[in-house]
């Protein structure tokens, strides 16, 4: 995978994850001409479309558009599966996940998505798996957190 | 308070600007405090305000100057820092940065930390952005974390090593024997990653590719028990989806067997059961078996497989053509272009469902049809197809049009059954998507239209037909204007065998041709060949001589330089020369061929004048003339004659054919100056002596246009009239 791009119907960035090295102008400008191109399918069209030389797999859940740019041997009905998986996960974590989710706690959204893939490629293909270690680093964050703030409370 | 509330109560600020100004000026302000938080001493917030800096950087806002700050959060000894900075590091570095240096010590510690979360930031992050310098520092790191950690780091490492392989392909070799030994792991996803590392490593190195094939523990048996273990199992609930047991890790392990046995006959034997089992049990009802049986059937197609099993696949590519995920179509057909040479027949036989897609709603499934479509015409399917294209180009996307115009015609062109077809399927085109058809499209049917003799009447009688209903079309107004100058006289007479003739006077052909002189649709290529059109008439009727002479005169004053030009020369022609203006047949009719033009635009069309002359055939020498004329079918003819070359005008003699009766030479006049040579007259005699036939006399009167706007391959640019005389007499 080249890169992933999640933005809302209204064409705002809610998360973007490369995977090649790219100018920040350069990304801007295939941000923006990427969202436009898949604004512009109406509903009932493929999933799959040839852009520039690459091929790029979107799917629409709810008002989010989940975008992924893939290499020419990548397999466009696996991305589709990724996709799936990503959103599956973002829903088990969130609880119902919705928009407002993922715009609140973007960072979130950016540590599941590096605990499914690395690299642009699956690292994980158990859903459990996949949530455990998540859980596992947020408890990490939690007991450090809490541990420096109750040193604090001592030192004070 | 909690220090990630402030994160999120920004985002709620930001959100609630009700303008683009406001918005600008909300993220100023934080903007700045985080650049003052950044300057002080660690205050326990500094990961919050790199969050709120990440936040403001998806929305499109600079953020270079929290670069420095992710390289010290990735140092801290906290983990939310690291986890922060490393998230930082990812958005804000990649390798053009220089900042991105400084952090590969950060990395390499982290790698070797105690907590395996802290190590995967760091994996993760070389992963992602890593520089070439950097894999080549870390390289040996990843490469131990390969052999000697649990399964969690090691899915990460391969993974890892293979975003180095992409960016060192030297590394690949140090990789290798690590990548061997995972395959024997059960952990699906250390599985995942070592398959992945594997063809990476394959692609780029034929000779691990060898190694992996034949060397200590060839690979492929090893990964079709794999394969076997997947798809026999029963119902794992960690790793099925819609029924199918890990389909990522099934898709990737089909993909590195396509590789290995593409050009290697042991090794696609040693997978042809494997591949027949998944082909067959593989449920596709839902998309993840769907995935597995697109790649069996890639791999399938690629690899030496026997005859059974490819036909297997291309009835699975079948089966997907009538899925009613439009998704699943449009897959079917990428894959079914990529093998239709391959396997031209067995793709034909879905020829049906192929060309039901081309009525599909979705372009891009439109546009794969159509490819296929042009891919499948054949001599045995010609006539029943092009009905198809045709009717889709009624309704086909403005975009498609261009591609699918030029498609119909190469297939026209290759298999047209019949010269009428040919002809009746050219203009039906020009009809529906004149607009957008190439530019030798006109001289090409021209040619054509040419050399079917006997279908003039029918063409001149259906071109006239389309010319008084529609003018708008470029392309066919000007085939029909010439096609009415050339045999006007087949129009008039009124009778035709092979369609229903008109009754037409010669007014009417000439109100048809005048409208379109007159109409502001014409372009001005159109208008010159109607003009030419009226004054070959001339010699063609009988009645209406006047009105020509006059419809000529006017346009000697048009504001169009082409026009006027060409009105003035004929008007001289009906002044000076009206004596020697062809009445009666002769020695036949001349026939006045349009020669095509190589990437010229030249707004006048090209003459190559060709009369038939008794005598004898004049020597000639060299060939070039033949592209000129290109497709016309000429016997094999002796080479042109170069007869006159002076001050930078070339003229060449060509004789074509010879038969017994006259003789067909073309004459080619060339300038090559820097200005237009006007007045140019030219006149060659045959001595009347010969066979006893009155001799004939033809007369240029032309302006041979420079040929300095850099079109190497034009010859000249003129309009010719023959004239004839009963006996040789000089002017």
């Amino acid at each position: 995978m080249q890169f992933m791009l999640l933005f809302s119907r209204q064409g705002k960035l809610r998360l973007q994850k490369w995977y090649v090295p790219q100018a920040d102008k350069e990304k801007k400008k295939i941000t923006r001409e990427l969202v436009q191109t898949v604004l512009a399918r109406k509903p009932k069209m493929c999933s799959f479309l040839e852009w520039r030389d690459l091929k790029v797999v979107y799917k629409r859940y709810a008002s989010l558009y989940f975008c992924c740019a893939i290499e020419d041997q990548d397999n466009e009905l696996i991305t589709l599966e990724i996709i799936h998986r990503y959103v599956e996960l973002l829903d088990k974590y969130f609880g119902s996940v919705c928009e407002l989710d993922i715009i609140f706690n973007f960072e979130k959204a950016y540590f599941i998505l590096d605990e499914f893939l690395l690299g642009g490629e699956a690292q994980e293909t158990s859903k459990k798996n996949v949530l455990k270690a998540i859980e596992q680093a947020d408890l990490l964050q939690e007991s450090e957190t809490t541990f420096a703030s109750s040193c604090v409370k001592l030192i004070l | 308070m909690s220090p990630s509330v402030r994160l999120q109560e920004m985002i709620r600020v930001i959100r609630g600007a009700r303008t683009q100004g406001e918005e600008r000026g909300v993220i100023q302000r934080e903007c700045a405090a985080i650049r003052a938080q950044f300057r002080q001493a660690d205050n326990g917030t500094r990961s919050h305000n790199l969050a709120k800096l990440l936040y403001v950087h998806m929305l499109g806002y600079p953020a270079h100057f929290g670069q420095m700050e992710c390289v010290r959060l990735i140092a801290s000894p906290r983990y939310n820092e690291k986890r922060v900075g490393y998230l930082g590091a990812m958005m804000l570095l990649d390798e053009k940065q220089d900042a991105s240096l400084l952090i590969t010590n950060s990395i390499k510690n982290d790698l070797s930390h105690n907590s395996q979360y802290v190590q995967s930031l760091a994996l993760c992050t070389l992963a992602c952005m890593g520089s070439a310098e950097m894999c080549r520092d870390l390289a040996p790191e990843i490469d131990r974390l390969l052999r000697a950690s649990n399964s969690y780091i090691k899915k990460k490492a391969a993974l890892c090593a293979v975003h180095i392989v992409r960016k060192v392909p030297d590394l690949g070799e140090l990789f290798t024997p690590a990548a061997r030994s995972l395959l024997c792991e059960k952990n699906h996803g250390v599985l995942h990653g070592a398959v992945v590392l594997i063809t990476e490593l394959c692609e780029r190195n034929p000779d691990t590719l060898e190694q992996f094939l034949w060397k200590n523990a060839p690979v492929v048996p090893e990964l079709v028990q794999i394969m076997k273990g997947l798809v026999m199992s029963g119902y794992s609930p960690e790793h099925n989806v819609a029924g199918i047991s890990d389909p990522f890790l099934q898709v990737r392990i089909l993909r590195l067997l396509r590789i290995l046995g593409r050009n290697n006959d042991t090794a696609s034997d040693a997978m042809n059961d494997l591949l027949a089992q998944v082909a067959t049990n593989t449920d596709s009802s839902k998309t993840a078996g769907s995935a597995v049986l697109y790649e069996t059937v890639l791999t399938v197609m690629d690899i030496k497989s026997e005859s059974g099993l490819r036909v297997l696949a291309v009835n699975i590519l079948g089966r997907f053509l009538l899925n009613n995920d439009r998704n699943i179509r449009y897959i079917s057909m990428t894959s079914l272009q990529k093998i239709v040479q391959t396997d031209h027949n067995a793709v034909q036989r879905h020829r049906g469902t192929i060309v039901d897609c081309l009525k599909d709603q979705d372009a891009s499934v439109k546009r794969r049809a159509l490819e296929l479509s042009l891919a499948l015409v054949s001599a045995v399917n010609i006539r029943s197809l092009m009905k198809e294209l045709l009717l889709f180009l009624s309704s086909c996307p403005p975009e498609l049009r261009a591609h699918t115009t030029s498609g119909i015609f190469n297939a026209a062109e290759r298999y047209a059954p019949s010269q009428r077809w040919h002809i009746d399927t050219i203009l039906h085109v020009l009809t529906t998507a004149g607009g957008d058809v190439r530019d030798e499209t006109v001289p090409n049917l021209i040619q054509l239209i040419t050399t079917a003799t006997e279908l003039h009447c029918y063409t001149v009688h259906k071109l006239y037909r389309a010319l008084i209903t529609d003018i708008s079309v470029q392309s066919l107004v000007q085939v029909a204007c010439w096609c009415i100058g050339e045999y006007g006289d087949l129009l008039l007479r009124g009778e035709c065998e092979e369609t229903e003739p008109v009754q037409v006077t010669e007014d009417d052909v000439l109100d048809a041709l005048e409208t379109v002189l007159q109409s502001h649709m014409s372009s001005p290529a159109t208008r010159g060949f109607a003009l030419t059109a009226t004054m070959k008439l001339s010699t063609r009727i009988t009645h209406n001589v006047d009105r020509i002479r006059s419809i000529v005169s006017i346009y000697g004053s048009c504001i169009d330089v082409e026009l006027q030009q060409r009105a003035v020369e004929y008007n001289a022609l009906f002044k000076k020369y009206d004596h020697m203006r062809y009445r009666g047949s002769v020695c036949g009719a001349p026939s006045v061929i349009e020669a095509k033009l190589p990437e010229c635009k030249s707004p006048v069309p090209s003459s190559g004048l060709s009369h038939t002359v008794p005598g004898p055939a004049t020597s000639t020498s060299g060939g070039d003339l033949l592209d000129l004329l290109g497709g016309l079918d000429v016997s094999p003819a002796p080479p042109s004659v170069k007869v006159y070359e002076k001050n930078g005008v070339t003229l060449k003699l060509q004789t074509d054919s010879q038969t017994d009766t006259g003789m067909t030479i073309t004459l080619t006049a060339t300038n090559s100056t820097d200005g237009d040579i006007t007045s140019l007259t030219l006149q060659a005699a045959v001595p009347k002596v010969c066979f006893g036939l009155p001799g004939c006399l033809c007369i240029l009167y032309s302006t041979l246009v420079s040929d300095e706007m850099g079109c190497p391959d034009w010859c000249f640019s003129t309009q010719v009239q023959p004239c004839f005389q009963n006996s040789w007499d000089s002017l």
